[in-house]
């Protein structure tokens, strides 16, 4: 570890930390709200499930740097363009959600869903406060790992030369040099840790009817 | 497209059924070795029931490691070391192999737990060995759950495999950077629809392979509709 080069280049490594941090997140919170309403969609309707959750699997297996070089076909950007990335990331978060959220639908008990539309709660409001808090917990899971996967698939870009903390393994590839690379790979792990953390929090925070265990 | 309906792009040594070879070659390697380490070691987990700790946190800790990154690491830490092209297809195999052990571990393992225990106590009372209620009875139930794994594994290790032409690895992979090298675009989207549809085509052959293997029984595919099992009504005699 060469800590000279990192007092260095510390702005360089919060820039590409700051842009890594939006590229990661920004799909999440798009893909989410892109999903749950697919997701309800899917839950509601036995022959749009197989549909959805079909097409959700094929976008899911075309390999990341495949998905990044061809959307600029399909949204006219320029190869280089951060908004590539985020709507690959965010086409994938929705392929990985769909599902998730329609099998948490699916999870809620019949007797929860009666039980609140015998004290009055129509559809709309049974669905945003009965069926989806109850959800919650198994949505938040498939949050989790799309939040993981999205830190490590943003580092993908760095081969197309779009700034992010994967800069700093091709920057280490072309100098032979450990350093960078090594910075890199810890602060991404560390940001797949704390996104992670923060759904956990978040899913804590939005359910405070579950037993305070640690589960993982 | 002009790339890739260009028939020069079809033959020769860097031509595109030789990449697609190499992208395959590589791909069923680190498969293959993946499998042998992850299969067993499923089957011992789920069975013996020693070392769960070790499955929820492997699959985490490696999902968040960028192997963009780790490739790079491995390459330069190796690749001094042995002077030929081993320098770069040994640190790639290991990625691979690192990045598929996982789902096929951790599937394996599910499988294998999730066998019935009425079934496996069935096959003992018929006086079936241990070894032989492995083979007979708790594989093949296991055994959609550890496709499905492999399944996910052959993808992550079809797509990486395409990132490890930035280390110059062949295959694929070769057509998207040296197109970024060349601002070769139609370049690119070759190699980028080739690895797209070399993706879907083994995703969609594995998803084949497992309804033929994967016994009928389980999936419940020749029964048309599942009677319900209706409890049996004793009249009330007053």
């Amino acid at each position: 570890m060469n800590f000279e080069w990192l007092g260095r280049q510390f702005d360089n490594i919060v820039f590409l930390l700051g842009w890594h941090v939006l590229l990661a997140v920004i799909p999440l919170v798009l893909g989410l709200l892109i999903a749950l309403p697919l997701g309800w969609w899917a839950h509601r309707s036995r022959r749009i499930y197989p549909l959805l959750v079909g097409v959700a699997g094929l976008l899911y297996t075309v390999p990341s740097l495949a998905l990044f070089v061809l959307l600029p076909l399909v949204l006219g950007t320029k190869i280089l363009d951060p908004l590539n990335i985020v709507a690959a990331l965010t086409i994938y978060t929705v392929a990985l959600l769909v599902r998730v959220v329609a099998d948490a639908l699916d999870s809620v008990p019949e007797d929860t869903v009666q039980a609140a539309k015998a004290m009055g709660y129509r559809g709309y409001q049974s669905l945003m406060k009965v069926e989806l808090p109850v959800g919650v917990p198994v949505i938040s899971a498939g949050l989790r790992v799309a939040a993981v996967s999205n830190v490590s698939l943003v580092s993908v870009a760095a081969l197309l030369g779009i700034p992010q903390l994967g800069s700093l393994f091709t920057q280490g590839f072309q100098l032979r040099f450990f350093t960078p690379i090594i910075v890199g790979i810890v602060l991404c792990v560390i940001l797949a840790m704390i996104l992670d953390g923060l759904i956990i929090l978040l899913n804590r925070w939005l359910t405070p009817w579950t037993p305070k265990v640690v589960a993982s | 497209m002009n790339y890739l309906f260009d028939p020069a792009h079809w033959s020769g040594a860097d031509g595109i059924p030789t990449l697609i070879g190499e992208h395959l070659l590589y791909s069923l390697i680190a498969l293959a070795i993946a499998a042998v380490i992850a299969v067993p070691l499923g089957i011992y987990i789920g069975v013996t029931g020693k070392g769960v700790f070790m499955i929820a946190g492997l699959a985490n800790a490696l999902r968040a490691l960028p192997s963009v990154g780790l490739l790079i690491l491995l390459v330069l830490l190796i690749s001094p070391a042995f002077p030929s092209r081993m320098g770069y297809i040994l640190p790639s195999l290991i990625v691979l192999v690192l990045l598929a052990v996982p789902p096929i571990l951790t599937n394996t393992y599910a499988g294998v737990r999730a066998v019935d225990a009425a079934a496996v106590d069935a096959a003992r009372g018929m006086g079936f060995r241990t070894m032989k209620i492995l083979t007979d009875v708790q594989l093949p139930c296991a055994l959609p759950l550890v496709l499905s794994g492999v399944r996910s594994a052959l993808l992550q290790i079809i797509s990486t495999a395409t990132i490890a032409a930035y280390i110059s690895l062949g295959g694929l992979g070769r057509l998207l950077i040296d197109g970024k090298a060349q601002n070769d675009y139609s370049q690119m989207v070759a190699g980028a629809v080739l690895v797209a549809l070399l993706a879907l085509f083994f995703d969609q052959l594995l998803a084949f392979i497992t309804r033929r293997v994967v016994s009928p029984g389980l999936t419940r595919r020749t029964i048309k509709s599942a009677p319900v099992a209706e409890p049996v009504k004793t009249p009330v005699t007053v």
